[in-house]
């Protein structure tokens, strides 16, 4: 792996933001949101961010697709430094890194059709958006050519994950960032989705970063994982081992704090989930 | 799902509810469910969103919506009536003593304006299970203790508080009277995984301390197998299949109970998971006869009937070709 080059550098991000004074006597108070991550994600690689909420997982996604900016440290996207450059010089990551977000409702505008919606982020980047193109990304997705021609709101939950992720392979790009995508979604849509994301990737040779909070998810779809806390990366590593063999005291509580079918059918209780060990059995 | 012989004949059960059926306008949202909860023990109600499992809990608590009926029977150890219908006089006298309730967002059961310690004592002044003022605080303190908050948050207000810390108050005061049944509704769906641990192990001691049943819902399998003995499967408003823990969810018969069960199963080597085709239909659109048929890769024409109950009310299920009942 290591001669596969970096899709994704990022070296010691720090954001800081700064909160609203709420005294005249006392400066205004600093939420320090990333304290200096550093990761790197290969080509072709699937990689989890995970982590509790507020540790600081969305505010690195949004850094990497220069959404928001880090207050130090940079990052590097196939080999372009992004952290300073200006929006028109941005053009290559808009085309080549698109996101997915946990609630599709939310990202998709109610009052456009699904083909409009679709091939939005072709037409706002200057490329015609044929019909045939659109049609074949409804395809890939698992929906029926006559989706396009209808609103979002006629859809569920799994179907409107499925127009967001055909809106995010229009431009064809080579990053995917899947923020939270199946937390939102009934059980048996999440496998739907999740095999649709796999599928995809593979296909298309796409990078993958998948963020969740549910480390369960990410050890089936990802080959290596991050493990944030409080704007920290705490552990890395390969899925399987981070799960069999948590290193950080951290992340040994989320591995014993997950419950598990297998674990309770045998005999595990509530009070197992509290017992954090190394190796967990 | 009628039972004509329940084989367990079980007299002294803490809920009964038999054939609850809760209707909107022309809608049937939730049909026929019978569910019983013994002394003690922890029964958990599981299914996707939209399979009617809130509507059976607030069917229970006399809380629907205005414009929502139910029918059928609800009764609750020690009250002489039936709760199906009871107006909310009376209703009142049951909830937040008998029968308590915890549901996914805390805030539903907090006032805003209000003291949490005055809160939790006027939840047992109100019923009167303390002799005063004096000993309803002191009670208030060794509760809040219980759910591992520390004593000054009796002087705190609830937007003070961070969501798990508020639903361990919200369950400090559901357990404040010592129910026979507490009701949880997804109460740590919202919560961080290291949270939910706590108050899952919360809940579990709280209602153990007391002897008391639990009747547990959630969409997630493994919670409910680490918190509940019994367990029944809801799809379309119906309850398809029930029994033991370690029996569902090893041995399902029901062929939703066993899609669903593959389909969460995220410790497969396989890249691919298993999945049910197709989506949960809205309500009102599940099909007639068995509710999963739309889906179902077993199913055949007599399916287009409403399959009948295998079984006993605590170990059944409603399928026309169940999985094969595995032998050991
Ligand atoms: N007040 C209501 N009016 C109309 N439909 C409702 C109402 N409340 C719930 N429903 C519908 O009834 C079905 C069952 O709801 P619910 O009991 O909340 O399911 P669950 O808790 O299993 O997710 C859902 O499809 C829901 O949309
Ligand atoms: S009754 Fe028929 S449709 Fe329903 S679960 Fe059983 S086999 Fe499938
Ligand atoms: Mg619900």
């Amino acid at each position: 792996m290591t001669d596969t080059p970096a899709a994704i550098q990022v070296v010691d991000v720090v954001r800081t933001y700064t909160r609203p004074r709420t005294s005249l006597l006392r400066p205004a108070p600093v939420v320090r949101a990333l304290r200096g991550v550093n990761l790197e994600v290969k080509e072709g690689e699937r990689f989890g961010i995970v982590g509790e909420s507020g540790c600081g997982k969305s505010t690195l996604l949004r850094i990497i697709a220069a959404l928001d900016h880090a207050t130090s440290g940079h990052v590097v996207v196939e080999g372009t430094d992004i952290t300073r450059l200006p929006e028109r010089r941005l053009r290559f990551l808009r085309e080549n890194l698109q996101l997915v977000f946990q609630d599709p409702m939310s990202s998709l505008d109610p009052r456009m059709r699904v083909r409009d919606i679709i091939a939005e982020p072709l037409v706002v980047q200057g490329h015609p958006a044929s019909g045939a193109r659109v049609r074949e990304l409804l395809e890939a997705v698992g929906l029926s050519a006559d989706a396009g021609d209808r609103y979002p709101h006629q859809f569920s939950g799994g179907q409107r994950q499925r127009i967001s992720i055909a809106r995010a392979l229009a431009p064809r790009p080579r990053i995917l960032i899947a923020d939270e995508p199946v937390s939102a979604l009934d059980v048996s849509v999440r496998a739907q989705v999740l095999n649709l994301i796999s599928d995809l990737v593979d296909e298309l040779n796409l990078t993958l970063v998948f963020v969740s909070h549910d480390l369960s998810v990410v050890k089936h779809v990802c080959d290596r994982v991050a493990v944030m806390n409080a704007g920290q990366i705490v552990e890395t590593g390969f899925t399987g081992d981070v799960y069999a063999a948590p290193q950080h005291p951290y992340t040994q509580r989320l591995v014993s704090a997950i419950p598990t079918l297998h674990r309770a059918l045998a005999g595990a209780t509530t009070t197992d989930l509290l017992a954090a060990k190394g190796e967990p059995g | 799902m009628s039972v004509v012989a329940d084989v367990n004949v079980r007299t002294s059960d803490v809920l009964t509810v038999r054939g609850l059926t809760v209707t909107v306008r022309d809608k049937t949202l939730v049909s026929d469910v019978d569910l019983s909860v013994g002394p003690g023990e922890r029964v958990g109600l599981i299914g996707e969103s939209g399979s009617g499992k809130s509507l059976t809990a607030l069917s229970v608590l006399g809380l629907l919506p205005e414009d929502v009926t139910a029918s059928g029977s609800v009764r609750l150890t020690g009250v002489d009536h039936e709760l199906i219908g009871a107006d909310e006089r009376r209703m009142s006298r049951v909830r937040g003593r008998r029968l308590a309730m915890v549901f996914q967002e805390p805030m539903t059961a907090l006032n805003p304006t209000m003291r949490i310690g005055d809160q939790i004592a006027e939840a047992m002044l109100i019923h009167g299970t303390r002799p005063g003022r004096g000993a309803a605080r002191a009670a208030a303190v060794e509760l809040l203790e219980r759910v591992q908050l520390p004593p000054d948050t009796l002087r705190a207000y609830p937007h003070q508080l961070s969501g798990g810390q508020r639903q361990r108050v919200v369950l400090a005061l559901a357990l404040a009277n010592d129910p026979a049944l507490l009701i949880c509704d997804e109460p740590t769906t919202a919560l961080d995984v290291t949270v939910q641990a706590l108050v899952l192990d919360l809940i579990v001691k709280g209602v153990v301390a007391r002897a008391a049943a639990l009747l547990f819902i959630t969409h997630d399998l493994a919670v409910v197998a680490t918190v509940c003995e019994r367990v029944l499967v809801m799809y379309g408003g119906r309850v398809v299949e029930s029994g033991p823990v370690g029996e569902v969810f090893t041995r399902p018969r029901h062929r939703y109970t066993e899609g669903l069960l593959a389909a969460s199963d995220l410790e497969t080597t396989q890249r691919r998971l298993t999945t049910i085709p197709g989506n949960v239909p809205p309500a009102g659109q599940f099909p007639s006869g068995c509710v999963f048929r739309t889906r179902c890769r077993h199913a055949t024409e007599v399916c287009a009937t409403t399959p009948p109950w295998t079984g006993s009310e605590t170990t059944g299920f409603a399928c026309h070709h169940p999985a094969e009942a595995v032998d050991d």
